[in-house]
């Protein structure tokens, strides 16, 4: 298969399927999405947006009985039939969920994990990367003075933007967030919302949200999906406004869902 | 009720209202081309006076049209449907100020003008209501073939009103004392010319509605 790639594509995907065993999840995904936008997938639950989304760091290949096909082309690799290296793609593309799940260890130990496991082992070095990371997510005066605390004393808010730094002090180019606001109250929500839209200036985004003022609020492009298929891929500025298919519009205006 | 249906309820409620409110602005421009006519006065200031209802009537379907965008939050044609409510309710509101303006003027030409009332005044007067109905129809259907009709009775307007403008400058040279008077119809010709341009507009916004886009139709 050859794929058409854009210059600013993080990933391109061209007839990606998937199966859970006989069940067909993703049915010939074919879109980009692009380096340093925000792309929100939404659709009803069982549409398959969480499948895809673990798709791009090749996550779902950990459920037993899945099959894919198709590519999903990222850094001039198609994830889907090279032997990919998985330590490197989930290094540069991290992974946020539902509600923050930071490891049983100090907010410090929690950040400094995966530059640790990359063979980052200087005390200095680390320190650095630490509070880079917790000033990137706005966390550092809050936590400064107690870094070896449990990364539990943490309010749901907090946890969920520790998880953030952990994911971005491995440095990598992509995060993807599963309905990462699901869990939070609407002051958390806010601040989780912001810090995407400041990190896409050097991250791509990939959003599955439940919440569809939050995808109008903060992404570029949204992706509508439905029963395993992508229904519109548009700007978020025109899917929410005057949306191409009959399908979008009847669920972003509620008719369904 | 299901809380969508309650929203189609309430979405439908409004268009109702919005159409009582088409109907009392047509019930002003009536009477206030009676009043000019049969230099009635009193029939003038009770226009002017029914004239706070219609601001009331506006009022209230901004309040609902808002509280129905805090809480439902719409998107995509629903956001239009109740943007254009907000466009329309302006449109008429101010049509049913037109209406009172001519409602001042034949105030101001008082019961002893002695005067011939233009005849086409009442020609702009059933344009304007044509184009009120057909705007209705239009808006009530969401049909726009309908409401493109709208142009080209609004052209049929603005040369109606030219011609009324001209001969209406030609009597002030033959009749330079009762300038005061015939500017006074002048102002009303304008007023009504004024009231088929927010028709118009309420055309726009229902082309705005179906196809998600701006234009222009006069």
């Amino acid at each position: 298969m050859t794929l058409v790639v854009q210059k600013k594509a993080a990933f391109a995907m061209e007839e990606l399927n998937l199966w859970y065993e006989r069940f067909h999840a993703l049915k010939d995904i074919s879109f980009q999405i692009n380096k340093n936008e925000v792309t929100a997938i939404i659709g009803p639950s069982g549409c398959g947006k969480s499948t895809f989304i673990k798709t791009l760091n090749l996550m779902a290949l950990r459920i037993p009985g899945v099959k894919m096909t198709g590519g999903i082309l990222f850094e001039n690799q198609n994830l889907v039939t090279d032997k990919t290296d998985l330590v490197h793609l989930r290094k540069k593309v991290g992974m946020i969920f539902q509600k923050g799940n930071p490891f049983p260890q100090s907010i410090y130990d929690n950040v400094a994990y995966g530059p640790r496991i990359h063979g980052i082992k200087k005390r200095c070095q680390l320190d650095e990367i630490v509070e880079e990371a917790l000033k990137r997510v706005a966390l550092w005066q809050e936590v400064k003075d107690r870094l070896k605390r449990n990364a539990f004393d943490l309010s749901g808010g907090q946890q969920q933007r520790l998880c953030i730094a952990r994911a971005i002090a491995t440095k990598p180019t992509c995060l993807l967030l599963d309905e990462p606001t699901s869990a939070l109250d609407p002051v958390s929500t806010k601040s989780i919302e912001e810090l995407v839209t400041e990190l896409k200036e050097n991250y791509t985004i990939v959003m599955v949200t439940h919440n569809m003022q939050q995808a109008a609020r903060i992404s570029d492009k949204t992706a509508f999906f439905l029963n395993g298929e992508v229904v519109e891929v548009n700007t978020t500025n025109k899917l929410f406004s005057n949306p191409e298919q009959k399908e979008t519009e009847d669920y972003i205006t509620g008719r369904f869902g | 009720m299901a809380v969508r249906e309650q929203f189609h309820n309430d979405l439908q409620r409004i268009k109702q209202a919005i159409i009582k409110l088409a109907s009392a602005t047509e019930e002003a421009l009536c009477m206030s081309v009676d009043a000019l006519f049969n230099q009635d006065v009193i029939l003038a200031n009770r226009i002017i006076s029914q004239d706070k209802d219609i601001d009331k009537q506006e009022f209230s379907i901004n309040d609902r049209v808002i509280l129905l965008i805090a809480k439902q939050q719409p998107v995509a044609e629903d956001l239009r449907r109740l943007i254009i409510a907000l466009r329309i309710t302006n449109d008429l509101e101010r049509m049913g100020d037109n209406a009172k303006n001519i409602a001042k003027a034949a105030i101001h030409l008082g019961e002893d003008h002695r005067l011939t009332i233009h005849e086409k005044i009442k020609n702009m007067r059933d344009i304007a209501l044509e184009m009120l109905h057909t705007a209705m129809n239009a808006f009530e259907f969401e049909d726009i073939s309908i409401a493109g009709k709208l142009s080209e009775m609004d052209d049929k307007m603005d040369e109606t009103y030219e011609q009324v403008i001209k001969e209406m400058l030609e009597e002030t040279t033959t009749n330079p004392e009762k300038t005061q008077y015939i500017m006074q119809m002048a102002f009303s010709a304008r007023y009504m010319e004024r009231f088929a341009d927010h028709i118009t507009n309420i055309g726009e916004s229902i082309l705005f509605l179906v196809k998600g886009e701006s234009y222009k139709l006069n």
